[in-house]
């Protein structure tokens, strides 16, 4: 494994060297760099055209000086990272440090979240393999695999985030979208679940007045104004999300799984006004420690429950912990939300330009306000680019699954009596996600170029929009901290891709 | 479409007088370890007693469609039964005629005019702000009626037509689409038929080379190429989307080579005398027509899209020629006054990516020795009843 690890880790920076000599070469022949000073009209021109040519080393040749690029790099190792001066004269390093932070943001909110619902939509849609739910998610993934990102972007701009701005004033859900809506969600939810037309009536139903009720409550309390969840809601939703967990990781038959949720979801309940009384002092990472807390709150009570396999429980346990401290958390957020959107914000809280409000840590320094004006920010340009990774990684999740299904070990674990929960979920899901890890990887690049169109819609000051400018003003050294960033990453997914691929498919040994 | 398909008899087996033959059908199906179990492979469990004559009855449907049929002659035949497939087909052929027709050509010096009364850089008198005159709305539902009028698309703010600039666009990104696919084929199956051939030192230096390309974000690659070249027309556009897309297809090809490299017809062809490169290009590849064909496809699919998003960063073509990539840069910021400049060409990009994405579809299936969709609601219906029979039959 070490042998493997060394070997593919030297391979790879040998791969990224030679790209990045491409790349270099291509950008210091893509123009000339001084033309923003050639044009200008200071006495010292002369001096100045001068003096800029030998910071950026334009007096020796391209392929030579690449090496006194790579020479800065090298010297990174040693902590003294050199990645030479913009054509402005700012150094690469310090224009790099606070755009890899936003981009960074943004693809890791888009990326976690594509693959969780791309799985999700895929593995639903190939257990209704050519329902009317799977040909409507299959020409939907088409529609969205053909979109071009800029087009999501700007019209979740113009008709989602102004649309909804303005709504926001009025917040009465219009009559059309109140009959609508609920009818929508009912044809999903039948599609979903499927069943015989006894059942699919009845989950149309029951969904259809579920979501009319709860549309029907937010348009008359005019809760998007000023939403919060509570502790009946809390803990309403904490059971359904229990019981979900349970149903999926257990089965509803394992009668101390279930309890063991039904007690974490107490224990939340009762953690509720605990957390609400110390939330004023919390920072990001205290509340990530109190998830972690959480966690292990659950996967005592699951593991204390005992049963005839106790880490089952335990497991049940932990999950549903996480999803109720989940909701504790969405909810103190939500009690921020009225100051947040009326005071700083204006009464416009989806923000369509930049990635932060400007000089917000001087009006305040609550960690909750600014987690709402993070999750604003973010909100629309997350979702542009989810919408077009997801719907490749639905298709390729259902291909992957219905590939398994038709495996001889599904026929065996259906022959030797196993339910179709155990089934799908031990033996089929599992296996169909270890091809994904590939895709994943491979799809990290793509994601990665996706976000140069959305910051540039949404104006945001990330690693796209540096790498615009520095490809307009031929900015070679700006355009290779810009390469130098993303090409680690993708190495690096890629690896990890490799290592992961042999953990997970026993079958694929790596080569030592 | 018939220069895809495998002359009859070369590409893999052909099934016609031999149903009792183990191999799969297609060509594409020999290469990749076939994951699945023999239910699905129709002809390769004749006679294995009782329990395969349930699959065999299910099967009954397709054994029918394949019988007496060359490879080729049954991928078109399941292509042609696509339905997605065909109604995109026939829209982007559609487009291609319509782009062709009304702006005519402008082709190294070559000037046709075509039927459309602009041309795309006429400047004409503005009508009604610039607004589209076209209208889809009959009058008894409260519309204008259908109509066509002046300027279908609107005008821009010089008064430019937009109709005649989406054509001419439509033309661009599409010859800009071809080149791109004719290229990166070219490309894509020599590195990756030598890389797998070969394999060795040949084989690890041909796939570093594609790790370097793919390395490499393909925006960052093709924007800073167009930015350099781009300025010399929209060949050169197509040329260096061409660089940029190849190596998925090489692997892909490759891969495929690589196993079928093993396979005894290529031992027989070594062994009556016929050279590497013979091998590689007359008694391999044919076997990989499928993976090639399809991702060539969703390369060019993916090409329209990436077109798009360099001329919407203003590095893709150049004025004064258009691609629709480049209309949507040079109106981006006559969004909220007229956002009809921004949505025609738009809406373009989105249907003839679509429409390729379903033939790539439509083509993958038909390739696929593995797929059962062909069957509409009838052959269903009788392959469930044949299904009954057997089981009646086996009880």
């Amino acid at each position: 494994m070490l042998t493997f690890l060394t070997r593919r880790i030297v391979v790879s920076v040998l791969v990224l060297l030679a790209a990045s000599f491409l790349v270099y070469m291509l950008a210091a022949n893509s123009g000339d760099p001084l033309s923003a000073l050639r044009t200008s009209t200071s006495p010292n021109k002369a001096a100045e055209l001068h003096q800029r040519s030998l910071q950026l080393h334009l007096n020796i040749p391209a392929p030579v000086r690449y090496f006194y690029w790579l020479w800065g790099v090298i010297q990174g190792i040693g902590g003294h990272l050199d990645l030479g001066t913009s054509v402005t004269g700012q150094p690469v390093t310090s224009m790099l440090s606070s755009a890899v932070g936003v981009t960074v943001q943004l693809l890791t909110a888009s990326f976690i979240l594509a693959i969780i619902f791309g799985v999700l939509i895929g593995i639903t849609s190939a257990l209704r393999q050519y329902s009317g739910y799977d040909y409507s998610v299959t020409f939907l993934a088409f529609l969205f695999f053909s979109l071009p990102s800029f087009f999501v972007a700007v019209i979740l701009k113009a008709y989602v985030g102004i649309a909804f701005n303005n709504f926001l004033q009025d917040p009465t859900i219009a009559t059309w979208l109140l009959i609508g809506l609920p009818l929508l969600s009912g044809l999903i939810w039948q599609g979903i679940l499927g069943g015989d037309a006894r059942k699919r009536l009845l989950t149309f139903a029951i969904a259809a007045v579920v979501t009319f009720g709860v549309l029907f409550y937010i348009s008359a309390t005019h809760w998007l104004n000023n939403p919060s969840l509570g502790l009946p809601v809390i803990l309403v939703l904490g059971l359904g999300l229990g019981l979900l967990v349970v149903v999926l990781t257990t089965g509803i038959e394992n009668r101390k799984s279930l309890y063991t949720a039904v007690v974490v979801v107490a224990i939340g309940a009762l953690a509720y006004f605990g957390f609400d009384a110390i939330s004023r002092s919390l920072n990001v990472w205290s509340v990530l420690g109190l998830g972690v807390v959480a966690i292990g709150v659950g996967v005592l009570v699951g593991y204390l429950f005992a049963g005839p396999d106790r880490w089952l429980s335990a497991r049940t346990g932990g999950i549903t912990a996480l999803l109720v401290g989940g909701l504790i958390v969405v909810d103190r957020f939500m009690q921020d939300w009225q100051l947040y959107a009326t005071q700083v914000v204006s009464g416009r809280p989806i923000a369509t330009v930049g990635a932060a409000t400007p000089n917000l840590s001087d009006v305040t320094h609550s960690f909750w306000i600014q987690g709402l004006d993070s999750f604003t920010h973010l909100l629309l340009p997350t979702l542009s680019l989810m919408l077009i990774s997801l719907a490749g990684y639905s298709r390729y999740s259902r291909a992957n699954l219905l590939d398994v299904l038709n495996q001889d070990y599904i026929r065996t674990a259906r022959a030797k009596g196993l339910n179709e929960r155990t089934v799908i979920m031990r033996h089929a899901f599992r296996n169909a996600l270890i091809p994904l890890t590939t895709v994943i990887a491979f799809d990290i690049g793509a994601l990665v170029g996706g976000a140069i169109i959305t910051e540039t819609v949404f104006a945001w000051s990330g690693m796209g929009v540096l790498f615009n400018n520095a490809l307009q003003q031929t900015d070679v050294n700006a355009l290779m901290g810009y390469f130098i960033v993303t090409g680690v990453i993708i190495v690096i997914f890629n690896i990890v891709a490799d290592l992961l691929y042999s953990v997970l498919d026993p079958r694929i040994r790596v080569a030592v | 479409m018939s220069s895809l398909i495998p002359p009859p008899g070369r590409g893999g087996s052909s099934i016609d007088d031999n149903p009792s033959e183990s191999e799969p059908p297609l060509g594409s199906g020999d290469a990749e370890t076939s994951l699945t179990d023999g239910t699905q492979l129709p002809e390769g469990q004749a006679g294995n007693g009782s329990a395969s004559r349930v699959d065999r009855a299910e099967n009954a449907i397709e054994l029918k469609e394949v019988e007496g049929r060359s490879q080729g002659a049954i991928v078109m035949r399941r292509f042609l039964r696509h339905r997605g497939a065909m109604i995109s087909l026939a829209i982007l052929v559609f487009i291609i005629l319509v782009s062709l027709s009304s702006e005519g050509l402008d082709l190294l010096g070559i000037r046709v005019h075509g039927w459309w009364e602009w041309t795309w850089t006429d400047l004409a008198s503005i009508q009604n702000a610039g607004r589209p005159t076209l209208s889809l709305i009959p009058e008894w539902l409260g519309g204008a009626g259908i109509r066509w009028g002046d300027h279908p698309f609107g005008q821009d703010s010089l008064g430019r037509d937009v109709f005649a600039e989406v054509m001419r666009g439509s033309q661009q990104s599409l010859m800009i689409v071809f080149v791109v696919g004719i290229l990166c084929t070219i490309i894509g199956v020599v590195v990756g038929a030598v890389a797998g051939y070969f394999r060795g030192w040949v084989d690890s230096v041909l796939m570093r080379l594609t790790d370097v390309v793919l390395i490499i974000p393909l925006i960052v690659l093709t924007a800073t190429l167009a930015h350099t070249y781009g300025a010399s027309g929209s060949i050169v556009v197509a040329v260096v989307l061409a660089l940029a897309s190849w190596p998925q297809l090489a692997r892909l090809v490759r891969g495929d080579v690589l196993g079928l490299r093993e396979r005894e017809f290529v031992d027989a062809a070594r062994v009556a005398g016929a050279s590497s490169g013979r091998i590689m290009f007359v008694h391999i590849l044919p076997n990989a027509i499928g993976v090639i064909v399809v991702n060539t496809t969703l390369v060019m699919a993916a090409t329209i899209l990436t077109e798009a998003a360099l001329g919407f960063l203003g590095f893709g073509v150049q004025p004064p020629d258009v691609s629709l990539g480049s209309i949507v840069f040079q109106y981006e910021n006559a969004f909220d006054t007229r956002p009809w400049l921004f949505f025609s060409p738009t809406i373009f990009v989105v249907i003839i990516a679509l429409t390729v994405n379903f033939i790539g579809d439509g083509l993958r299936d038909a390739f696929d020795p593995r797929q059962k969709r062909a069957l509409n609601k009838a052959a269903r219906k009788s392959a469930a009843a044949a299904r009954a029979k057997a089981s009646v039959r086996t009880q």
